[in-house]
């Protein structure tokens, strides 16, 4: 075991142990173009976060005492880019057992020390949206995360922000369950029903269970001669009221048009307002539509063509749901892609010509907008947390690397200083070196996170996961 | 009884259905592009030739004059005949290619009926992509607007899949499209490692495994070795030779034995690829190019030593946790420095037309501006032997190029004009068609 291991597993150990991780931090950072995103660029401009809040944006702005500067001359700081779909730092993904499973939570599935989770802070990012997969209707509960690489799993958690919920339309759920158990749904006519039947029993349940509640403090004050038959606390029905109640935002898995149509009538008649479209690769085709019912869509840059439900796409999705005022983000759902976001925003500027201004929203105030944090996150703003990330050159650039990122004034990564092993679990067997798939593609798409614990394979022996 | 019958007529079904599917996607898949290529004289001035063979041109002109690029220089005195193209402020570039991906050979990833890439079997020496390459794949058109104008599109499966070919991204047929049918063979290499975290055998096991593979591989060269020198003997014997049984999985292996095609060789770990070179020292008539070659910058003085040129992309994560985040960014530029030749293979088949972004990573990440733009161009055309036609802008090249407002690899440039083989390419493809379509719908009530 080389020294440098040492040291690296017992840094872990503190890092474990001592609470680190929600420690804010302060920093100045001067002399960058500041993209502030929700107040223009200002140039030759400093920042400074105090105790994980930026506390002032301005020019020559003193140190105080004790308080580390970083030159940013020539430099970009931007604000942490959020990435609203991702399965980096996740245990499991994928409760595929049953079409609705509203139950479960992502909130006990993360893995703090995941190193994909260094690889996205090396790519600017400082918050993701968790997603449990896409096999069913209704799946588990997402969190949201701020990268707090080495915490502990409450303390990567972004406090605070609203609770959220994956659903999914379309293929997958209709393959996972129509066609490999034989239960509904096999067709989106299906699933529009499995989401109605259910969303009917958490109403009925809601009545229940209130009843028998009522009447259980009635027998309890003497008001009742018999104890009520109890109803049970049901807590997928629970989680699904609270969406109803609009205490949980639905975040979609969908692709194309009809099926999110579908979804917006079914959530009028349920009084659901706060939702989001994820990939929604045909979103561009109901504009006016998204726009209307104020839904939020968080799309790939390019993907396509990897299923049928697909193939009817453009890498023009993006620019045409900013054109029509739709709240737009460009999101990764994938190890690789979550790299280089900046990138992935940039290509709205090549399809379809949207402004670098709204490019970089796409990554920044928007994912916090339909994540619900933008009061604290998204943008360069006094009062807002200290989630920044400094870059070579012009963050859309091609030739623009992140140098330095930063959570709550906290810098967790470091270009120029941090060794090539950043693990923090170094794991024997892990430093075993196998042969990893292939370098070309084999399906058409790099690293299907959301299907992750759910891949089945029909042979004529039947299902085989 | 009763029960097989209706299997039988559920099956009946289901295939009749599937057939439905099929043609369904068929007719659909066929690109609405109704404008046609534009083919004749073109003059293309007060532009800046990036020729890659002979440095930048500032205020350059391009003459083609149907397939060929007929002038690039400063001054040429252009008739009335050209269709002129001012392009003040734009820049030219060679066509990029993508020297490994899939493309036109599957349409849809999870519809297995467009999935030909892929034939069943270990060793297909015979099947050739060529055969299968879709002119009408709709991604096709979406590639080629991005100025990627040639691919190398390749079968994938098994340990020999087949044959690679080298086509250019516009034309009616396959063999209009085609530079060199049979471009190379592809093999994947055997690993001798295990396959990922979940691989249960035991170092014995595995290393077995690899023996096998390696003895299956060997046998089949060795009957190639002497099927080959056979039928040489019998070409150039008396005539009154009996002549042999001709056999079809040899006879192909034949332009590779003799060193007329090269092989490529996908391997990506660093025990892998040095097995790999040892083995490709044995076999010194045959030329062999490496592809993937995730951990190249590990060894990367072997593979120099070797003289293998490498087909590489950047955009995957590190093969293990321990290394530096930046290694995929860096392979090209490491494996450069050392000396070996390297051009970008994406290994994409829809999405081939990000190329030019893996050129612009290896080109951040230490391979700088002008050896990327030769790893896309030059280097690939180079390693395939057909430098004499693609690959640079210069006089006699067949005239592969594209116009951009500026740095074809920033993703936010525009590129404006595509020329395939001299044909002025309409700049439409189902994306852009579908954004015309759908940027102003109109009222909701359409």
């Amino acid at each position: 075991m080389t020294m440098k291991r040492i040291v690296l597993l017992f840094l872990g150990l503190c890092v474990s142990f001592s609470g680190y991780a929600q420690e804010k931090g302060s920093v100045l950072i001067t002399n960058g173009t500041v993209l502030t995103i929700t107040d223009g660029n200002k140039e030759n401009t400093d920042v400074l976060i105090e105790n994980g809040i930026i506390t002032r944006i301005g020019k020559d702005i003193p140190a105080p005492k004790g308080i580390k500067t970083v030159d940013a001359t020539g430099k970009y700081v931007m604000p942490g880019i959020i990435d609203a779909h991702s399965h980096i730092a996740a245990v499991d993904v994928n409760e595929w057992t049953h079409p609705v499973t509203a139950e479960v939570s992502m909130e006990e599935s993360v893995n703090p020390n995941d190193i994909n989770i260094y690889w996205a802070l090396a790519g600017g990012v400082t918050s993701i949206h968790l997603m449990h997969g896409s096999a069913n209707v209704i799946g588990g509960q997402n969190e949201t995360l701020k990268l707090r690489y080495g915490s502990s799993m409450n303390d990567m958690r972004f406090k605070d922000a609203p609770r959220t919920i994956k659903f999914a339309l379309g293929e997958n759920p209709t393959r996972v369950h129509g066609q490999g158990f034989n239960v509904q749904p096999r067709t989106r006519m299906g699933v529009e029903q499995v989401i109605r039947n259910h969303f009917d029993a958490a109403l009925d349940y809601r009545r229940d269970r209130q009843d028998y509640l009522d009447a259980r403090d009635a027998y309890e004050k003497g008001e009742r001669e018999s104890p009520p038959v109890p109803v049970a606390r049901n807590i997928r029905m629970e989680t699904l009221v609270d969406i109803i109640e609009g205490e949980i935002r639905v975040h979609c898995h969908s692709y194309r048009s009809d099926e999110i149509m579908m979804l917006m009538r079914v959530f009028e008649d349920y009084g659901i307002k706060s939702y989001t479209f994820q990939h929604a690769n045909e979103a561009f085709k109901i504009a006016p539509e998204l726009r209307k019912n104020n839904a939020y869509t968080s799309v790939f840059s390019d993907w396509w063509a990897y299923k049928f439900e697909v193939y009817y796409s453009t890498a023009f999705n993006a620019s045409i749901l900013n054109a029509n005022g739709v709240i737009n983000s460009i999101n990764s759902d994938s190890g690789e892609l979550i790299r280089h976001l900046n990138h992935e925003a940039a290509k709205t500027v090549h399809y379809g010509e949207t402004s670098k201004q709204d490019a970089l929203k796409m990554i920044t105030i928007n994912p916090a907008i339909q994540l619900g944090i933008d009061e604290k996150v998204g943008s360069l703003e006094e009062g807002k947390h200290g989630d920044v990330a400094i870059w070579s050159g012009h963050p859309l650039s091609i030739y623009s690397v992140a140098e330095a990122t930063f959570i709550d004034g906290q810098q967790y990564f470091d270009r120029s200083g941090d060794p090539d092993d950043m693990r923090l679990d170094p794991d024997p067997e892990g430093s075993f070196a196998e042969a990893r798939k292939r370098w070309y593609e084999e399906h058409g798409r790099r690293g299907a996170t959301c299907m992750e614990g759910a891949e089945i394979r029909f042979s004529k022996r039947g299902m085989q996961f | 009884m009763v029960s097989l019958v209706m299997m039988k007529k559920k099956y009946l079904k289901a295939f009749a259905l599937s057939g439905i599917a099929v043609f369904l996607l068929a007719t659909t898949a066929q690109a609405q592009i109704t404008e046609k290529a534009e083919f004749g004289k073109f003059a293309i001035t007060n532009v800046t030739v990036h020729t890659v063979i002979d440095g930048v041109i500032e205020g350059g002109v391009v003459l083609i004059n149907g397939e060929e690029i007929e002038f690039v220089g400063r001054n040429a005195r252009i008739t009335s005949d050209y269709q002129h193209i001012d392009a003040s402020g734009k820049h030219v570039y060679p066509g990029f290619m993508d020297a490994g991906t899939q493309l036109g050979l599957q349409e849809i990833g999870a519809v297995q009926v467009t999935r030909d890439q892929a034939e069943l079997g270990e060793f297909n020496p015979h099947v050739r992509a060529f055969t299968a390459i879709n002119p009408s794949s709709v991604s096709i058109p979406v590639t080629r607007v991005n100025g990627v104008t040639h691919v190398v599109s390749m079968p994938v499966s098994g340990r020999l899949s087949g044959k690679a070919t080298l086509i250019d991204l516009y034309g009616y047929t396959p063999d209009s499209m085609a530079i060199s049918p049979n471009a190379a063979m592809h093999l994947n290499w055997p690993t001798a490692m295990k396959r990922g975290p979940h691989d249960q055998r035991s170092d014995k096991e595995v290393e077995e495994a690899y023996q096998k593979n390696i003895k299956q591989l060997n046998d089949l060269w060795e009957r190639a070795v002497f099927y080959n020198e056979m039928m040489e003997s019998y070409q150039e014997g008396s005539g009154d030779q009996e002549r042999p049984e001709v056999q079809k999985k040899l006879e192909a292996m034949r332009e590779v034995i003799s060193g007329n095609i090269p092989v490529i060789i996908s391997v990506d770990q660093k025990k892998d690829i040095l097995n790999a070179i040892a083995w490709t020292e044995k076999h010194p008539k045959t030329h062999f190019i490496l592809a993937g070659v995730q951990e190249g910058w590990r060894v990367a003085d072997e593979i120099a030593e070797a003289d293998l040129p490498c087909l590489v992309s950047t955009l995957y994560t590190p093969e293990r946790d321990y290394d530096n985040y930046q290694r995929p960014y860096q392979n090209p530029a490491m494996l450069h420095k050392a000396g070996v030749k390297v051009a970008i293979a994406t290994g994409e088949i829809e999405n081939v037309r990000n190329a030019p972004y893996h050129a612009g990573y290896a080109a951040t990440y230490g391979l700088g501006r002008e050896e990327a733009l030769k790893a896309i161009t030059l280097n690939p055309a180079e390693i395939f032997g057909v430098d004499d036609k693609l690959g640079s802008i210069a006089k006699g090249k067949q005239a592969n190029l594209f116009i951009s407002d500026g740095d074809p690899f920033e993703p936010m440039t525009q590129i404006e004009q595509v020329f395939i083989r001299g044909y002025k390419i309409p700049m439409v493809s189902r994306h852009s068609q579908l954004y015309e379509e759908y940027l102003n719908r109109g009222a909701e009530t359409n």
